[in-house]
């Protein structure tokens, strides 16, 4: 037939399969790149950092001379923090989260909803910091305390942890709803004691995972006034506070060589806290997953 | 016959308790669902609040400065007496624009190789070791990030680059912001590119095509719509990224940009007032209402156009 000119694609053969094998070079090596950076800032904080990592670095509290300086305030600021965010941001997804999947009618509102969560989760977190700072700090006259802080990192997280409650509870299939249906249960009988313990791992890994966010977010909580030199444990959840984050950067943005080393110190701190809970994450996930 | 009694009176009692569950729980089904649906109202709330305290604040901020000086002035120099101040924040979008610029051109295709090799080259199983490490990339803080720029990033470029770089610089903080996006916008365009079906590249294959030109021509192509969504996504984030542009970005805010040279970006200038004694009611404090106000509708243009993108030009298989 003649349709198809051999000699032509002979001739370009060669030149197709080295551009193939070019290409893949060059996607490895883009590869290799994004891994070896991680490598190399994982190496960079360990050797910098190990030498001042002790345990009275974390049990002292900051102060002007590196080798007394300490995290203690900030690791136990970032706790406080968490103490109120984690409670309030899982009560508000999952809460919202059951109502889009279970209770909301397919109607205009419903729809606001949705696109207003997916939109908030693109909000960068240093405007969620000037929405604290005039709501809780000014308006609701919290001050720059924990509660004014952890209202806000609430308020951060819980587009993500609505996402991942909705896609949790949306696993649930609904063959077994109907079963609860059949015998006899109402709709919040359903969701509380079939839907919400079946949708829970998922949803807990979805929390564990945002609220790990939160402790490794800084902007907010600098813009809300937490202070960056604390001398002092919170005590009340009007207490002012820092967190780690807030430590790190306030040792990073001095220009002696000391305090970066304990900069470095206290992101290994950080790490195996964030390392810990996505792990703890992980092993929800792969425990008590139900496949159905 | 004693026994017959009790059951009666325990089948009678179930009923009483029955009767007294069934009206708890009617309760129940119906305070309930009002419940949850303040919870999402409250949602909805945040928005609103958000939109309320820029707007206000950015009125006040306009009641004193010009509205006409803000959008044309290009100098930024808050920290001076009253009459002598200058709030262009021409110069703070363009320090923010100049790092954006940095990182996308370090991200897009970095990103896109990755994601073209996980989905068109790779192995499910270097995939599934791929994967994991891009996310421990994508979860690391970016206060993290920042002390990486400052303290190994721009040395490094110090060394490189002849003429050195000073300490505060767009470059460093520019690369690393696009380092932090590499595995966005991986794994986003991955998953852009997995929604292709097989056939296609099967079809392709058998018409003789190399797989590099399967990945270009035809997975690409099909794809394109969740590959571009993921491009604009990443600069979104590049826009309002503020600890790794604060520390190592420096806070020289100014129009005539140089990338070794120290600028000041939106969000950096938010941090810097935030960290000094600046006193509430202040125009300095109103000020950082207006540049959040700028960068707010900025990422919010960028998101609505990436929500845009990936709906109208998704290809349907």
């Amino acid at each position: 037939m003649g349709l198809i000119n051999k000699e032509s694609v002979k001739k370009k053969m060669g030149s197709r399969i080295a551009a193939n094998g070019f290409a893949k070079f060059l996607f490895i090596l883009a590869t290799c790149f994004s891994l070896l950076v991680l490598g190399v800032l994982i190496y960079r904080i360990l050797t910098e950092g190990l030498p001042y990592l002790s345990l009275d670095f974390i049990t002292n509290f900051a102060s002007r001379m590196p080798e007394r300086a300490g995290i203690w305030a900030a690791l136990l600021g970032t706790i406080w923090i968490m103490a109120v965010t984690a409670p309030v941001s899982f009560i508000l997804g999952v809460g919202t989260a059951i109502y889009l999947e279970e209770y909301a009618k397919k109607n205009a509102f419903t729809k606001f909803v949705q696109i207003n969560i997916s939109n908030l989760a693109g909000v960068p977190s240093i405007v969620f910091g000037l929405l604290g700072l005039t709501i809780f700090v000014r308006l609701a006259g919290l001050g720059s305390s924990v509660l004014a802080g952890g209202l806000t990192m609430s308020l951060l997280i819980l587009p993500v942890i609505v996402v991942a409650s909705q896609e949790a509870i949306r696993t649930v299939p609904r063959e077994i709803r109907e079963a609860s249906f059949g015998m006899g249960a109402t709709k919040w009988q359903t969701i509380r004691r079939i839907v919400f313990p079946a949708a829970l791992p998922g949803i807990l890994t979805g929390t564990i995972l945002a609220l790990s966010r939160a402790v490794g977010e800084t902007a907010p909580l600098l813009v809300l006034g937490a202070l960056a030199y604390v001398a002092f444990v919170p005590e009340n959840l009007f207490s002012q506070f820092t967190v780690l984050p807030i430590q790190l950067y306030n040792w990073t943005s001095r220009p002696q060589e000391e305090f970066h080393m304990l900069a470095a110190s206290g992101i290994i701190i950080l790490m195996i806290i964030l390392l810990i809970m996505n792990s703890i994450a992980v092993f929800i996930r792969n425990k008590f997953h139900k496949r159905f | 016959m004693s026994r017959d009694k009790t059951n009666q009176k325990s089948i009678r009692s179930m009923i009483q308790e029955n009767k007294s569950s069934r009206s708890q729980s009617a309760v129940m089904e119906k305070v309930v669902p009002k419940i949850f649906l303040i919870c999402a109202i409250i949602s909805i709330f945040t928005t609103l609040g958000i939109v309320f305290t820029l707007l206000t604040e950015t009125f006040t901020f306009f009641s004193r400065i010009s509205i006409v000086e803000f959008f044309t002035n290009t100098r930024w120099f808050p920290f001076t007496s009253d009459e002598n101040a200058d709030y262009g924040i021409i110069a703070l979008v363009l320090g923010t624009l100049t790092v954006t610029a940095i990182a996308m051109v370090v991200a897009i295709p970095v990103g896109l190789a990755v994601a073209i090799y996980l989905s068109e080259y790779a192995s499910a199983k270097t995939r599934k070791m791929i994967k994991p490490i891009l996310e421990v990339l994508a979860g690391i803080p970016t206060i993290v990030y920042g002390f990486f720029a400052l303290t190994f990033v721009t040395p490094l470029l110090d060394k490189i680059i002849p003429g050195g770089i000073s300490i505060f610089n767009a470059l460093s903080p520019g690369i690393v912001v696009g380092i932090m996006i590499i595995p966005m916008i991986a794994s986003l365009s991955e998953d852009a590119m997995n929604a292709v079906p097989n056939a296609m590249r099967e079809g392709a294959m058998a018409l003789g095509a190399t797989r590099f030109e399967v990945a270009i021509k035809v997975v690409l192509p099909a794809a394109l719509s969740g590959v571009i969504a993921s491009f604009v996504l990443g600069i979104s984030r590049a826009i309002g990224e503020t600890m790794i542009v604060t520390i190592a970005g420096g806070s020289r805010p100014t129009a005539d940009i140089n990338v070794t040279e120290s600028i000041q970006t939106m969000t950096a200038y938010i941090v810097q007032v935030s960290q000094g004694d600046t006193g509430y009611g202040t125009t300095i404090y109103y000020s950082i209402y207006a540049v959040g106000m700028t960068l707010f509708v900025f990422t919010l243009i960028m998101n609505l156009l990436a929500q845009f993108i990936s709906r109208k030009f998704r290809e349907e298989y």
